[in-house]
C-alpha cells in the first residue's frame, strides 16, 4: 500500500479540566499533506501535538473528546467511521509509533506475537507470512539476530532495539500513514542517531505518508519535508523545513530555534580559578553487598578523580547509566562511596550525611532535576524558602522577610507567588524556587543534577541563563550534571565525560568539545543532531558497538 | 526451571515458614500469659493446692515457658495437639470430626464465588464508568461493608420464614440426596458468597484497570485490537498475579466469615468448634484451631505469590 | 507479602475514577447518602441515650418480640424491652469503641510506619517482618484467642482491635512514606541536615495524610464488623452492656418468626458500615480526580 494524502480541517479537541469545565486543547486547526510526504508537528508540552496525532487515528485519550472537524485519509472520513470500521483502520491503514517503547510493549507477550498482531487481526496475511515479513523488517531496521529476536520478551532487549521493533510493528501491514510520536525522545543521543537512520530509511523506501511529532527541531530537520509549529493548541507557523530553519517568520518559532542551541547565545563568565574547593580522589561508588575487598556488587562509578576551584563550574556529561547522577549524590552524602575520598575546602567529608557539620551542610547545596518532585507540595513557597534560612542563620522576622524577598528577586519571581503552593506554579517557576531554596543557604558549591532536562526547551534555556548570571553575580561554584552538551558548554569552564562509570576524558570545556580525544567522546559529540538538513546523511555509520569503546 | 526462579520460590516458602513460626509464638504467648492455668480450670475451684500442683506437674505446666513452647510446637508438627479440657477428648479427634464439614463448606463457596466474581470484575473493568460498572460499584461497595449476620438474617427471613423453601438450620447428618445437599448448603454458601464475591470482584476490577491504563493497552487499541481481546489477551496475563492475590485474600476472609456463618446456621465445622472452645476457655483446642486457620491463610497467600511469580515472564524466562 | 492487610481492605484500593462528567452526579449522590447515614449514627452515638423513651433495661411491653407500634416503634425484644431505646443506647458502644480503636490503631500504625521508613535498613526490615507475621493472623482469629485467654472486657476488646488493625495501618503508611522518601524534596531536606523527626512531621506527614485518613475510615468499618461479630458470638461486650451486635444475638430466637427485634439492630450495623464505606470511597475518589 502506498502513502495516501491526508487532510485535516477545523479539528477541535476538548478536555474536561479539574474544575469540570470543558476546555479546548486543540483549537480548530487544519493542514494537508500529500501522499508520501513527511510532516513534523513541533511544539512544547501542552502544545497539543500528541493530541492532534492521536486524532488522526480517530482516538482521544480519557477525559478528552474530538468535538469537531474532519480528518480525511485518502477517501475516508476518519472521524465519522463507526467503531468497527475505525478498528479496521487502526494498525492497518494508519499505524502509530509511541514515545516510550518500553511501556508500549506488553511485558507478558513475546515481541513477535506483538509485532504481527495487527496483521493477524486485520486478516492481512497468514501467521507464517507475517512472521516472515517481520523478520525481513527486523533485518531492514538493522536489529541484531533478526531471525530469533522475535522470540524474546520486551525486557530482554534494549531501549533502542525496542523502538525499532515498534517501527516493525507499525509497518507490518504496510500502512498508508505512519504517526511517529517523539519516537527517539527517551533515547540517548548515541542510540538516537541509529534509530533515526533506520526510521528514515524504512519510511522513505515505502513512500509512506508520515507525521513526525517532536519537540526537537534538530531531529525534525533530519526527518521531515514540512513543519507545523504548534503552541497552546494553535498553529503558529507552517512551511517547508528549510524555510522554517532559515527564515522563521513567527517569533515563537524564533524563540524555539534560539533555545535549541543555548551555547550560541550564552557562554560561561570569565573567572580566575580560586583556591581548591572540591577534590575527589579515586572515588568508587556502587550498590549491593560488598565483597571481601569492599567492592560493591554493582559498581556504578570507579576511579573518579576531580578538582574544582572556587568560582569555577565543572560539567559532568554522560548518557543514562554513566553514573553521573551518582557522582552528585556521593558528594552530597546521599550514598556512601566504597573507596576514595571527597575533600571540601581542604577538609575530608564524611562518606554519608552522618557526621557532617552544619556549616558543611550549608555550603554544599543540591538542586535536583524534576521541578515536580523537588518542592514539597503541601508547603507554601514562603515556607520552602524560609526553612533553610531558619536552619542556617539566626534572623529576626524582618530580616527573614527581607532575605526571602531578595531571593525571589534573585531568581526573578514576583513576590506574589510567596503565598502559593508548588502545584500552582509552572515548571519553570518551580525550578526557580528550587534554585532560590539552594541559594538561601549562601552556598559555595551547587550540585545541579540535570536541572534543565525536564523542562521545555525555551523554559530550560531561561533557567540556564539564570544559572550563568548567578555564577557571575554570586561567584558560586557548580558541579553541573547533564546529558546535553550544549547546555554544559553554555555554563561550564571544564568538562568531564563519563562512560559506564569511568571518566574517559576531562579538560577545558571548549577544547574537549571542539577536539575530543577519546573515541566515545567523539561519538557522543558527533551524535548530537545539528539544525540543518542532510546532517544525518553526512554522519558516518558506527558499526562497532558502544561496549567496545569501554 | 532455572536457578533464580527456584531460589525465589524457595525463599518465598522459607519466609512463609518463618512467618508461621512467629505466628505460633504469638498465639502461644497470648494463651500462656493467663493469670490462672489449665490445671486450675480442669479441677475446678474446689481443688486443693496439692491436687493442682500434681496436675501441673503431670501436664508439664511447671516447666519454663520456652520449653513448653517447644514441646507444644513439636506436638503440633507431629500431630499431637493435646487434650481438650471440656470434652475430655484428644484435640486431634475433635478436629478431625469437624474438618471435612468445613472443607466442604469452603469448597462449595469457592467453587460458586470465584467464577462469578471474576466475571463481574472483568465486566465492570471493561465497562468502566458505564451504567453496569456504577451499579456494580455501589452494590459491591455496600456488600463488603455488611456484617455476615445481616445477610444471614435476611436470607433466613426470606427463604426460611416467608417462603419456607429452606431450613433455618443446617443438619449435615441428614443429607441423603443432592436435593438435601442443596437445601442445606444454600443459605450458608449464599451468605458467605455475598461478601466474598463483592470483594473479589472489586479487587479483580482494580487489578485489571491498573493494567488497562497502561500505555501498552493504548498501543493495542491503536493497532485496532477490540475491547474483549484487549482485556482477555493483553491485560489479563499481566493481572494474573494481582488477581491470584485478590482471590487468596478474599478466600482467607472465608476463615473469618465461617465463624459467624457456622454459628448462625448451627453448622458443625471447625469454626463453631473453636467458638465453643473459646466460650469454655478450652485453650489447647483454641490454640490448635487458631494455628490451623493461620496456616490455611498463609498457604493461600503463598500460593498466590507463587502464581504471581510464575506468571511473570521477567522471572519465568 | 500482599498489598492489602485484610481482604476487606479491598474497598480502600479504589482506582482513580475517570474525570468524565457523567460520573459526577452519582458520586455526589453516594457521598450524600454516605455522609447522612454515617452522620446519623454519630449523632445517635452522642445523643441517643438521652433520647431513649424508656430505660434500657425496663421491661415495658407485655409481649415478647412485638412488632412495630406507636408505643414501641421498633417493637420489643425477647424480654419485652423497648427495642428503640436499646438501639439508641447500644449504638454508642458500637460507634464509640470502634472510633477509639480505629484512632489508636491508625495513629500507632502510622507513626511506627513513618519512623520505620526513615529508620536504618536493618531495623526497618526487622519491624516489617514482625508486622507481616501479625498481619497474617486473621483479625477474628486473634480476637478469639485473646478472648479465650483474657476474657471479654471493654479494654481488652479495644486492645484486640488495635492489635488486629494497627499492623495494616503500619504497612500502608510505611509504604507511602517509603515512596515519599525517594522524592527529591525529602532528599533535599536530608542534605540540608534536617533530623528524622522534622522530615517525618513536615515533609512526609502532610503529603500522606489523606490516604492515611481514608485508611483509618476503612479500619473503623472493619472494627465495627469485628466487634459486632464478636458480640454476636457472645464473646464481645458482655451483659448488661449491649452493643448492636449483642442485640442481634439476644434476639436471635425471634428470627424464625421474623421479629423486628433481630432485624432492626442488624440493619443498624449495616447502615452504619455501608454509610461509612460510601463516604470514604466517594471522598477518596474525588481526591484522586483533583490530583490529575
Amino acid at each position: 500500500m502506498l502513502g495516501e494524502p491526508i487532510e485535516v480541517q477545523d479539528l477541535l479537541v476538548t478536555a474536561v479540566n479539574s474544575a469540570g469545565e470543558e476546555v479546548e486543547i486543540v483549537k480548530r486547526i487544519g493542514f494537508s499533506l500529500a501522499a508520501g510526504e513527511v510532516l513534523a508537528l513541533i511544539g512544547e508540552s501542552g502544545s497539543g501535538k500528541t493530541t492532534i496525532a492521536l486524532s488522526l487515528l480517530g482516538y482521544a485519550r480519557r477525559g478528552c473528546r474530538i468535538s469537531g472537524g474532519s480528518v480525511r485519509l485518502g477517501a475516508t472520513e476518519v472521524l465519522k467511521l463507526p467503531a468497527k470500521e475505525l478498528r479496521d483502520l487502526r494498525g492497518h491503514r494508519v499505524a502509530y509509533i509511541a514515545q516510550s517503547a518500553a511501556a508500549s510493549f506488553n511485558p507478558a507477550k513475546t515481541l513477535m506475537e506483538q509485532v504481527i498482531e495487527a496483521a493477524l487481526i486485520h486478516k492481512v496475511m497468514s501467521r507464517e507470512e507475517a512472521e516472515a515479513k517481520a523478520v525481513g523488517l527486523f533485518r531492514e531496521l538493522a536489529l541484531p539476530d533478526p531471525d530469533s529476536i522475535g522470540a524474546r520478551y520486551p525486557h530482554q532487549v534494549s531501549g533502542g532495539q525496542l523502538q525499532r521493533l515498534m517501527a516493525a510493528m507499525a509497518l507490518i501491514t504496510d500502512p498508508a500513514l505512519v504517526i511517529l510520536d517523539e519516537p527517539t525522545t527517551a533515547l540517548d543521543v548515541t542510540t538516537q542517531i541509529e534509530v533515526l537512520r533506520a526510521f528514515k530509511r524504512v519510511v522513505r523506501e515505502r513512500g509512506t505518508t508520515a507525521i513526525y511529532v517532536s519537540h526537537d527541531l534538530a531531529v525534525v530537520a533530519q526527518m521531515a519535508d514540512r513543519v507545523l509549529v504548534l503552541n497552546g493548541g494553535e498553529i503558529q507557523e507552517q512551511g517547508e523545513i528549510d524555510q522554517i530553519l532559515e527564515h522563521p517568520a513567527h517569533p515563537y518559532t524564533r524563540s524555539l530555534l534560539e533555545a535549541a542551541r543555548p551555547d550560541q547565545k550564552l557562554s560561561p563568565p570569565p573567572t580566575t580559578p580560586g583556591a581548591e574547593l572540591l577534590r575527589i580522589d579515586d572515588l568508587q561508588v556502587g550498590y549491593g553487598a560488598r565483597d571481601a575487598d569492599g567492592v560493591p556488587a554493582k559498581v556504578v562509578l570507579d576511579h573518579i578523580q576531580l578538582n574544582l576551584a572556587r568560582g569555577r563550574a565543572l560539567g559532568v556529561i554522560g548518557e543514562s547509566g554513566s553514573g553521573k547522577s551518582t557522582l552528585a549524590r556521593a558528594v552530597a552524602g546521599l550514598i556512601g562511596p566504597s573507596r576514595g575520598a571527597v575533600q571540601f575546602d581542604r577538609r575530608e567529608l564524611t562518606p554519608t550525611l552522618k557526621g557532617r557539620t552544619p556549616d558543611q551542610f550549608r555550603r554544599i547545596q543540591m538542586v535536583f532535576q524534576s521541578a515536580d518532585n523537588a518542592l514539597n507540595p503541601s508547603h507554601s513557597i514562603e515556607r520552602i524558602l524560609t526553612r533553610p534560612l531558619d536552619t542556617y542563620f539566626e534572623l529576626d522576622g524582618r530580616e527573614r522577610k527581607r532575605r526571602v524577598a531578595e531571593l525571589m528577586d534573585l531568581v526573578k519571581l514576583p513576590q506574589a507567588l510567596l503565598k502559593r503552593r508548588p502545584g500552582e506554579l509552572s515548571g519553570g517557576q518551580k525550578q526557580r524556587v528550587n534554585l532560590a531554596r539552594a541559594l538561601a543557604a549562601k552556598p559555595d558549591l551547587l550540585l545541579c543534577d540535570e536541572v534543565t532536562s525536564a523542562l521545555d526547551t525555551v523554559v530550560g534555556a531561561a533557567i540556564l541563563e539564570l544559572l550563568v548570571e548567578l555564577r557571575r553575580e554570586l561567584g558560586v561554584s557548580y558541579l553541573f550534571i547533564s546529558h546535553d552538551i550544549s547546555t554544559v558548554r553554555a555554563l561550564c569552564d571544564e568538562v568531564m565525560v563519563l562512560f559506564q562509570g569511568r571518566c574517559v576524558e576531562q579538560g577545558p570545556c571548549r577544547e574537549v568539545i571542539q577536539n575530543p580525544q577519546h573515541s566515545y567522546t567523539q561519538r557522543l559529540i558527533g551524535s548530537v543532531p545539528e539544525l540543518r538538513r542532510g546532517w544525518l546523511e553526512s554522519r558516518p555509520s558506527f558499526t562497532d558497538s558502544l561496549e567496545a569503546l569501554a | 526451571m532455572r536457578n533464580p526462579i527456584l531460589r525465589l520460590l524457595l525463599g518465598r516458602l522459607a519466609s512463609g515458614v518463618l512467618t508461621l513460626l512467629i505466628v505460633s509464638l504469638v498465639i502461644f504467648a497470648i494463651t500462656s500469659l493467663l493469670p490462672g492455668d489449665a490445671a486450675q480450670q480442669i479441677l475446678g475451684q474446689f481443688a486443693t493446692p496439692e491436687q493442682v500442683a500434681a496436675l501441673r506437674t503431670q501436664l508439664g505446666l511447671d516447666q519454663p515457658a520456652l520449653l513448653r513452647y517447644f514441646n507444644w510446637l513439636i506436638g503440633l508438627v507431629s500431630g499431637d495437639l493435646g487434650q481438650s479440657v471440656s470434652n475430655a477428648l484428644p484435640v486431634s479427634t475433635l478436629m478431625a470430626g469437624r474438618l471435612p464439614n468445613s472443607l466442604i463448606l469452603a469448597g462449595v463457596t469457592t467453587a460458586v464465588s470465584v467464577p462469578i466474581a471474576l466475571a463481574l470484575g472483568i465486566i465492570s473493568a471493561m465497562r468502566r464508568g458505564g451504567a453496569i460498572d456504577r451499579v456494580l460499584n455501589v452494590f459491591t461497595l455496600s456488600m463488603v461493608a455488611v456484617p455476615e449476620f445481616l445477610v444471614a438474617t435476611i436470607a433466613v427471613l426470606i427463604f426460611a420464614v416467608h417462603l419456607g423453601w429452606l431450613p433455618a438450620l443446617s443438619y449435615v447428618s441428614s443429607v441423603e440426596n443432592i436435593g438435601d445437599f442443596m437445601r442445606i448448603y444454600a443459605m450458608p454458601v449464599l451468605t458467605l458468597c455475598c461478601v466474598l464475591i463483592a470483594q473479589m470482584a472489586r479487587m479483580t476490577r482494580a487489578a485489571l484497570i491498573d493494567q488497562l491504563d497502561s500505555p501498552y493497552i493504548e498501543m493495542a487499541q491503536l493497532k485496532g485490537v477490540g475491547p474483549l481481546r484487549r482485556v482477555l489477551r493483553h491485560a489479563l496475563p499481566n493481572s494474573l498475579g494481582p488477581i491470584a492475590n485478590a482471590v487468596a485474600l478474599s478466600l482467607s476472609y472465608l476463615l473469618g466469615g465461617v465463624i459467624i456463618v457456622e454459628t448462625i446456621f448451627n453448622y458443625p465445622g471447625i469454626a463453631s468448634l473453636m467458638v465453643d472452645a473459646v466460650a469454655n476457655r478450652d485453650l489447647a483446642l483454641v490454640q490448635a484451631c487458631a494455628m490451623l486457620f493461620c496456616s490455611a491463610y498463609l498457604v493461600l497467600v503463598i500460593a498466590a505469590d507463587l502464581c504471581a511469580i510464575l506468571s511473570n515472564p521477567r522471572l519465568r524466562t | 507479602m500482599s498489598q492489602a492487610n485484610s481482604p476487606r481492605a479491598a474497598g480502600s484500593q479504589l482506582p482513580v475514577a475517570s474525570p468524565s462528567r457523567r460520573n459526577r452526579a452519582p458520586r455526589h449522590a453516594m457521598r450524600w447518602i454516605g455522609a447522612s447515614l454515617f452522620g446519623f449514627w454519630i449523632l445517635v452515638a452522642i445523643f441517643g441515650p438521652m433520647l431513649a423513651p424508656h430505660p434500657v433495661g425496663a421491661l415495658v411491653g407485655d409481649d415478647m418480640f412485638a412488632g412495630a407500634s406507636a408505643a414501641f416503634p421498633l417493637g420489643t425484644d425477647y424480654l419485652g424491652r423497648d427495642m428503640l431505646s436499646r438501639i439508641l443506647t447500644g449504638a454508642r458502644y458500637t460507634v464509640g469503641l470502634a472510633l477509639i480503636a480505629a484512632l489508636l490503631a491508625s495513629s500507632i500504625g502510622a507513626s511506627l510506619g513513618i519512623l520505620a521508613a526513615l529508620a536504618p535498613k536493618w531495623l526497618d526490615e526487622t519491624v516489617s517482618r514482625l508486622n507481616d507475621a501479625l498481619i497474617s493472623i486473621p483479625s477474628k482469629m486473634l480476637a478469639l484467642v485473646m478472648v479465650s485467654a483474657f476474657g471479654a472486657s471493654i479494654p481488652l476488646l479495644i486492645i484486640t482491635a488495635v492489635l488486629s488493625y494497627a499492623p495494616g495501618a503500619f504497612r500502608i503508611s510505611r509504604s507511602l512514606a517509603a515512596n515519599l522518601t525517594t522524592l527529591e524534596y525529602v532528599q533535599v531536606a536530608r542534605t540540608r541536615g534536617e533530623g528524622r523527626l522534622y522530615i517525618a512531621w513536615a515533609e512526609l506527614l502532610p503529603n500522606m495524610i489523606h490516604p492515611v485518613l481514608a485508611d483509618m475510615g476503612m479500619r473503623f468499618v472493619f472494627i465495627v464488623l469485628l466487634l459486632s461479630g464478636m458480640s454476636f458470638l457472645g464473646l464481645g461486650v458482655q451483659p448488661p452492656i449491649a452493643d448492636l451486635g449483642s442485640l442481634v444475638r439476644e434476639n436471635i430466637g425471634g428470627l424464625s418468626e421474623g421479629a423486628l427485634a433481630v432485624i432492626a439492630p442488624a440493619v443498624a450495623i449495616g447502615t452504619l458500615t455501608i454509610g461509612a464505606n460510601l463516604l470514604i470511597d466517594s471522598l477518596s475518589a474525588s481526591r484522586g480526580q483533583q490530583g490529575d
